[in-house]
């Protein structure tokens, strides 16, 4: 079914390789997200898949099929954008028929998967409507409704909720989510946003520079990650990054520890600092702490204890969760 | 706009403004009413402005004696004629470069608008050998080549400027839906251009039924617009100031609320899309 | 959107109005510039020879050309002067709140909608005739001697023609620009303490920098070539008084047949358009990437 596999795949724009090469598996049914740094390539590669732009070299073979040469109309693959992409002109129920008006299916086909798709993303009442008369998390729905009908192979989502405010933001996550569960479909899905990245995926890939840094599941790539940049990249706040004589002390050229695995005293431990900021949660509070002959690092501790600006701490690294790199930023394991 | 205006000053705004606006107004308005009159009452001493014995003689007159219906239908056919041919060539060509654009893409639109600014005295020699040649003087087919070519960049420019606010998004979106090159511009393309495109005809066709370059040197009596026409009036005998004006009147009257429809666009297609 | 197949469709697609455009740009210039190298008078088919540059000289040293190239500079500056100056106030004056706003715009774009021949004419017979025009009847009203304003000033008249019938365009593009200017920064500068004329200087005319030089371009390119207005009004007289470059070349070509001195004024007429466009070309391409 919907398997994608990218074989050596390259993209050139003038003399500038956006993506100088690469190889990806994606089985059927998972869900993938595409995470980096604004310009890491991860939308072009999308774009590849979906058969948008052309490969400057490789192979991308989707469901078994070698579909490189393809058309997008040909791939059997639907996209929700960025800016969702309606057709303004269209009410929501013309909109959401278009592939299947496109695809040659009979009207009454059409009325019902339509009636089926508005139902399950709780469209129904708002059919006859234009895409200018609705919310953005209702277009968002109708933009994924689009996508749906015609059964594809897979979804590719590009930066779908970038557009919505923060809240509705967890809510379209889970609906995206939940969806997933019922299709059973692949999705490939490309955000900026390490906390998509985490909650949604079956599976990470961490792409810089055009470059695979890491797949893995997320927690695989929480608890090992093979370099600094992915270290840096997942997990928040970032992991601290130690350098010097406290990471020569672990046989490593960088320690990275992260927030949540200090352990914060007022009277004893490791390292001695000043605090220089407190964010309070209420459940939690991060501490940013300039500690002595280290520099800055943020600690992650309790709702409830007390500290605020310029008080001394005590910081402990959990050396069970240390994380050690060489001078090339691999991970020591 | 949330300005603090008092009344008094808002009156005052709107007596000097009203009163320019009629000045600069005033020679259509009285070629409007002179149409009405006599010719006697035409050239009164002094003049009558609205107390005169209406009439709409000259009209018929104008009519029967010089058939405006025929050069009126030349301005129709060459104006609509080079619009919709223009039409046909740019949308394709606007399509492609605002949607496919190349490096070269600014180049080429820099280079269709440099052809608009050739004077047109520049080419009037050869222009007139080959019409004469090619048996294309005094033509209405004649009229809308050249008038397509002449607007023909501006066209293209004012497309380009339209295609371009509609985002590449949705015409992807329509391909990863499967609609075709062909399908993708039926269905998603023109509806969502319709407004640009109807702007650009507009313009377009009252630009071309103004146009007085080319339609007066390369006409005689036979295909003769409405431009044309007109300049025979520049040397007429006896008294014709009623007659004039009634012409006139006709000629400009279905421009004249063509254009106060799209004043918008007008500023947008003549600037090029640079001041909007 | 860039895939093989959308870019082979779009060169297709760009083709015809390249190839239309550069035959029209390319065919009849070569025509204009290999006759203007010829001695060709169309009383004299057959008679054809190479002239060289006679053409030029006979055309650079007649006194004509220097009156009709003085004419043009007058019809281009005089009617750029009058509708741009005369544009800002309109528009200054439309931009501020009154009864009837839409109307009054109706009123003011009129003239820019009418056919040059039928403007020319109406000025020239109905307000400018010494007899019956409405200008020699407000003269006797005052007790002056009506003015014969085409015989003895035509240039000054064909000015004042031109400059209404394009004094619209210059409002309406002023006046666009100006309802473009952002109301929170003229509440920003009344806050910071601008009166109406500093706010006039430092905040109005800056932005309308960029209209202001639109409408001098975009006008100067067709004030270079106002040809109707001077053939139904005065045709070129009295003498070559009122005669630009545009009506000599059409003299020459149309009234005495001598293709070689008239390919050489048009080619005249295109360098000097060049030398305008050169500048309008260079500020479009960059309001391009604004």
């Amino acid at each position: 079914m919907g398997s994608i596999t990218l074989k050596n795949v390259s993209k050139v724009f003038g003399a500038h390789a956006v993506i100088p090469s690469i190889d990806l598996d994606i089985t059927d049914g998972e869900f993938v997200v595409f995470v980096g740094p604004s310009g890491c390539g991860k939308s072009t590669l999308l774009r590849l898949i979906a058969g948008l732009e052309d490969v400057s070299d490789g192979e991308i073979v989707i469901d078994g099929r070698n579909a490189t040469e393809l058309p997008p109309a040909k791939r059997g693959l639907s996209m929700v954008f960025q800016s969702y992409a309606l057709y303004p002109h269209m009410s929501v129920r013309s909109n959401i028929a278009f592939p299947l008006k496109m695809a040659g299916e009979d009207k009454a086909t059409i009325d019902k998967k339509v009636e089926d798709a508005a139902r399950v993303l709780n469209l129904t009442d708002y059919l006859d409507r234009k895409p200018r008369q609705l919310s953005g998390g209702q277009r968002q729905r109708v933009a994924i409704g689009r996508a749906i009908v015609r059964q594809p192979e897979a979804f590719l989502f590009d930066e779908p909720l970038s557009n919505l405010d923060a809240a509705l933001r967890v809510n379209m996550r889970l609906e995206i989510s939940q969806l997933h569960q019922q299709l059973k479909t692949t999705m490939v899905y490309v955000t900026h946003d390490q906390v998509e990245a985490m909650t949604m995926a079956d599976k990470i890939v961490v792409l810089n520079r055009g470059r695979i840094e890491q797949v893995g599941s997320p927690l695989d790539l929480y608890r090992r990650p093979d370099n600094l940049f992915v270290a840096g990249f997942i997990g928040s706040p970032k992991m601290n990054f130690v350098t010097g004589a406290p990471a020569a002390a672990h046989q490593a050229h960088t320690i990275g520890i992260r927030p949540e695995h200090i352990a914060l005293s007022k009277d004893q431990g490791t390292w001695r600092g000043t605090v220089g900021v407190a964010e309070h949660l209420g459940s939690d509070t991060f501490l940013h702490v300039n500690a002595d002959g280290i520099g800055t690092l943020t600690a992650r501790v309790g709702g409830d204890f007390a500290v605020t600006h310029g008080d001394q701490v005590y910081l402990t690294p959990d050396t069970e969760r240390l994380h050690r790199f060489d001078e090339k930023g691999m991970a020591i394991r | 706009m949330a300005r603090n205006v008092s009344t008094g000053r808002k009156l005052i705004t709107t007596v000097v403004a009203w009163t320019i606006g009629i000045l600069i107004f005033f020679p259509i308005l009285w070629t409007f009413l002179t149409s009405f009159k006599t010719e006697a009452q035409a050239i009164a001493s002094p003049p009558v402005f609205l107390f005169f014995d209406w009439t709409t003689e000259n009209y018929s007159e104008v009519q029967s004696r010089s058939d405006y219906l025929k050069h009126f239908m030349n301005s129709v056919v060459v104006s609509f004629g080079s619009t919709l041919l223009g039409l046909l060539i740019a949308i394709p060509s606007a399509w492609a470069m605002a949607f496919s654009p190349t490096k070269r893409t600014k180049d080429v639109l820099m280079w269709m608008l440099s052809t608009k600014m050739m004077p047109p005295v520049g080419v009037l020699v050869p222009m007139y050998l080959i019409f004469r040649n090619w048996g294309l003087l005094d033509t209405r087919t004649g009229l809308v080549i050249v008038l397509t070519l002449i607007n023909l960049p501006i066209i293209i420019w004012m497309l380009y400027t339209y295609f371009k606010e509609i985002p590449g998004e949705i015409l992807e979106a329509a391909r990863m839906d499967g609609a075709s090159l062909s399908k993708e511009i039926i269905y998603v393309l023109t509806p969502m251009a319709i407004p640009g495109i109807a702007s650009t005809l507009l313009l377009n066709i009252i630009l071309a039924w103004n146009e007085a370059f080319w339609t007066l040197n390369l006409s005689a009596a036979k295909a003769a617009p409405l431009t044309a026409f007109i300049a025979s009036y520049s040397s007429p005998e006896g008294l014709f100031y009623a007659k004039l004006s009634a012409a006139s009147t006709m000629a400009i009257a279905p421009i004249l609320i063509l254009g106060w429809f799209s004043q918008k666009q007008l500023v947008r297609g003549l600037t090029f899309g640079a001041v909007k | 959107m860039a895939t093989l197949h959308t870019r082979s469709a779009a060169r297709l697609m760009i083709a015809p109005s390249v190839l239309l455009l550069l035959a029209w740009m390319i065919v009849p210039l070569a025509m204009t510039i290999y006759f203007s190298l010829l001695r060709y008078n169309l009383l004299m088919p057959g008679m054809e020879e190479f002239a060289g540059l006679t053409n030029y000289t006979y055309f650079l040293t007649d006194p004509a050309f220097f009156q009709a190239i003085f004419n043009t500079l007058a019809i281009v500056l005089g009617v750029l002067f009058i509708t741009v100056v005369g544009g800002i106030g309109l528009a200054l004056l439309l931009d501020q709140p009154m009864f009837g706003q839409g109307i009054v715009r109706i009123l003011v774009i009129a003239p820019f909608l009418i056919m040059p021949t039928v403007a020319a004419l109406v000025w020239k017979n109905m307000f400018m005739n010494p007899v019956n025009g409405l200008f020699a009847w407000l003269a006797k009203l005052l007790g002056l001697q009506p003015f014969d304003f085409l015989a003895n000033a035509p240039l000054l008249s064909i000015i004042l023609i031109v400059a209404w019938q394009w004094l619209p365009f210059a409002t309406l593009i002023l006046l666009t620009a100006l309802q473009s200017l952002d109301e929170e920064q003229k509440e920003a500068a009344q806050m910071d303490g601008a009166g109406a004329v500093s706010r006039f200087i430092y905040l109005v005319l800056p932005h309308l920098s960029r209209a202001i030089t639109v409408v001098i371009l975009i006008q100067t390119i067709f004030l270079l070539s106002v040809f109707a207005e001077i053939l139904v009004t005065t045709n070129g007289g009295p003498g070559t008084q009122s005669t630009n470059l545009t009506f000599l070349v059409y003299a020459q070509a149309l009234l005495q047949f001598d293709v070689g001195g008239a390919s050489a004024g048009g080619i005249i007429a295109v360098i000097l358009a060049n030398i305008v466009a050169f500048f309008l070309m260079r500020m479009i391409g960059k309001t391009l990437e604004a």
